[in-house]
């Protein structure tokens, strides 16, 4: 085989009935999460009801203000689509409303991030339709 | 009712570990354990009436306990895949006891093994196909459990100043063990601090020589009922006490990464047992990265809470050293058949609380406490076994 393979692409988010509007929101540069008002408690992931008292869940538009809960650096792709990727970080980030989210740390060198640094939602252009949440220092 | 005593393992049947399977199939190598365990347990087919069997990672076909009994001859009053990652074979072991307790079966062979092409990475990642949240996942190259035990580890460090040096530790001193252990994967190869410390970095902070290698082999082994353990050639290994919880999977929602259900899962076992961790005699507990084992002997109280990193240290790990941990070399020097692996801590217990531990043997060994862990600290199952 003498031509390079083309490299395929890092995989991104397909929407569900029940996550659309969290990607429709990012798509517009806002971060929403779903919010219990009897349980007076946010979610992460979106759920079709709360998994506290399985009432209704309502949308709301969060802060974007988290800390770093912890992370690493990748340093070998984890699959053939992220190899032009590492090194890169891949991140678990405490929203001020008390959710945690899976995301990549943007905006520095991952030798910069640090456990419990303070960090905010970015958004990132990932396909026609679709931007994904991201972090970056604060 | 609780299920002290109420069963015990009498055989263990151990097929590799190896690098390449050549030809045989994860359920072949799993046929062949059976038979071993069988054997070593003085059993025979017409004596086996329960099967537990693990999923297999790849290709796993569906009603495998009815192909399995089927082709081992087994006419079964009790069959069940289990199916908690690398908890199962420990979840096996209670459930395999409570049925036998429940009058469902009598003697109960559990199975679980994995055939692995060796030259294939990529091929074996996690399957995402109708999971609930993949979409809040994937984009974002997680590198499968290897990032999750990263993230668990650089938290531990960030909550309690546990050292690179320190989770090195445990990779070495169960090195040395594994070179008391033939059947070991790294048998023959002792390693240092420095050359773990020296090892790529594959995702910080966890170096290579701190990551569990897949592998192919199998492990069985029968749990039977007293009056039925009482006659078997080897003495009877019996459930004393067990503790389960599971309380995630993915984890960036686990309740926490360096606190895990161990506390509630151990602390339930050696209630039931009526022992404390002091008592124990050989810790056998899920190690597929080093962080694992700090943090599992932290929640099972063999010392406090952020100090696993400094008891780790201070105590030799070895089989002849003060606090025994993983003689057969754990999963990281033993290498890690699939589920199997989760096995091989059972199977290291067996064959310590028998005595039939060869050169590793720890003296008067009497009380092994076990510990499964699937997931990334997902699920939890504690065990104490111990001698009659």
């Amino acid at each position: 085989m003498s031509e390079a393979k083309e490299q395929p692409k890092a995989p991104l988010p397909r929407p569900t009935a029940i996550s659309a509007p969290f990607w429709e929101a990012a798509r517009q540069g806002r971060l929403l999460l779903q919010y219990c008002s009897r349980c007076q408690k946010y979610i992460f992931y979106p759920r079709p009801y709360c998994i506290r008292c399985l009432g209704e869940l309502e949308w709301r538009e969060a802060s974007g203000r988290g800390r770093v809960y912890s992370f690493t650096i990748v340093r070998r792709p984890a699959t053939p689509a992220f190899a032009d990727k590492v090194p890169y970080v891949h991140a678990i980030v405490e929203l001020e409303e008390g959710v945690r989210m899976t995301a990549n740390i943007v905006g520095c060198r991952p030798e910069e991030v640090r456990v419990d640094m303070p960090v905010r939602a970015v958004f990132e252009p990932a396909g026609d339709d679709i931007s994904l949440v991201q972090f970056a220092p604060a | 009712m609780d299920l002290r005593r109420k069963a015990a393992i009498v055989g263990v049947g151990e097929v590799g570990p190896m690098r390449d399977p050549g030809d045989r199939s994860a359920i072949h190598l799993m046929l062949e354990a059976a038979r071993l365990a069988m054997a070593d347990a003085g059993l025979l087919p017409k004596d086996i009436d329960g099967l537990l069997v693990g999923p297999l990672l790849v290709g796993a076909p569906v009603t495998i306990p009815s192909i399995m009994g089927e082709y081992l001859g087994l006419e079964l009053t009790y069959a069940d895949t289990v199916d908690l990652g690398g908890a199962t074979a420990a979840g096996m072991v209670w459930r395999a006891a409570a049925a036998i307790a429940a009058g469902a079966a009598n003697a109960v062979l559990c199975l679980t093994g994995d055939a692995v092409d060796p030259k294939a990475f990529y091929t074996r990642g996690v399957r995402w196909d109708g999971m609930p949240a993949p979409e809040f996942e994937r984009p974002y190259g997680p590198m499968g459990a290897n990032s999750g035990y990263a993230l668990a580890a650089m938290r531990h460090a960030y909550e309690y100043g546990t050292t690179d040096r320190q989770r090195a530790k445990v990779a070495v001193d169960q090195r040395t063990n594994a070179c008391a252990n033939p059947r070991a994967l790294f048998y023959g190869k002792p390693i240092t601090i420095e050359d773990v410390l020296e090892s790529p970095v594959i995702v910080d902070p966890l170096h290579l020589l701190e990551i569990v290698m897949p592998c192919s082999g199998a492990i069985a082994f029968i749990v039977a009922r007293p009056e039925i353990a009482r006659e078997c050639p080897h003495p009877p290994v019996y459930l004393l006490g067990f503790g389960e919880k599971i309380t995630h999977s993915l984890p960036a929602y686990a309740p926490s990464l360096t606190t895990t259900p161990i506390v509630y899962t151990a602390a339930k076992a050696f209630e039931m047992a009526g022992v404390t961790p002091k008592d124990i005699d050989l810790v056998s507990v899920y190690d597929c990265y080093t962080i694992t084992v700090i943090i599992t002997l932290e929640d099972a109280g063999f010392c406090p809470k952020g100090r696993g990193g400094p008891f780790v240290e201070e105590h030799d790990l070895t089989y002849k050293g003060d606090f025994p941990v993983n003689t057969h070399g754990g999963q990281l020097s033993y290498g890690q058949p699939g589920l199997a692996g989760g096995a091989s801590h059972i199977m290291e217990a067996v064959y310590q609380l028998q005595g039939r531990a060869g050169e590793r043997q720890v003296k008067d060994c009497q009380l092994a406490f076990v510990n499964g862990n699937g997931g990334v600290l997902s699920e939890q199952v504690s065990l104490v076994l111990g001698r009659e």
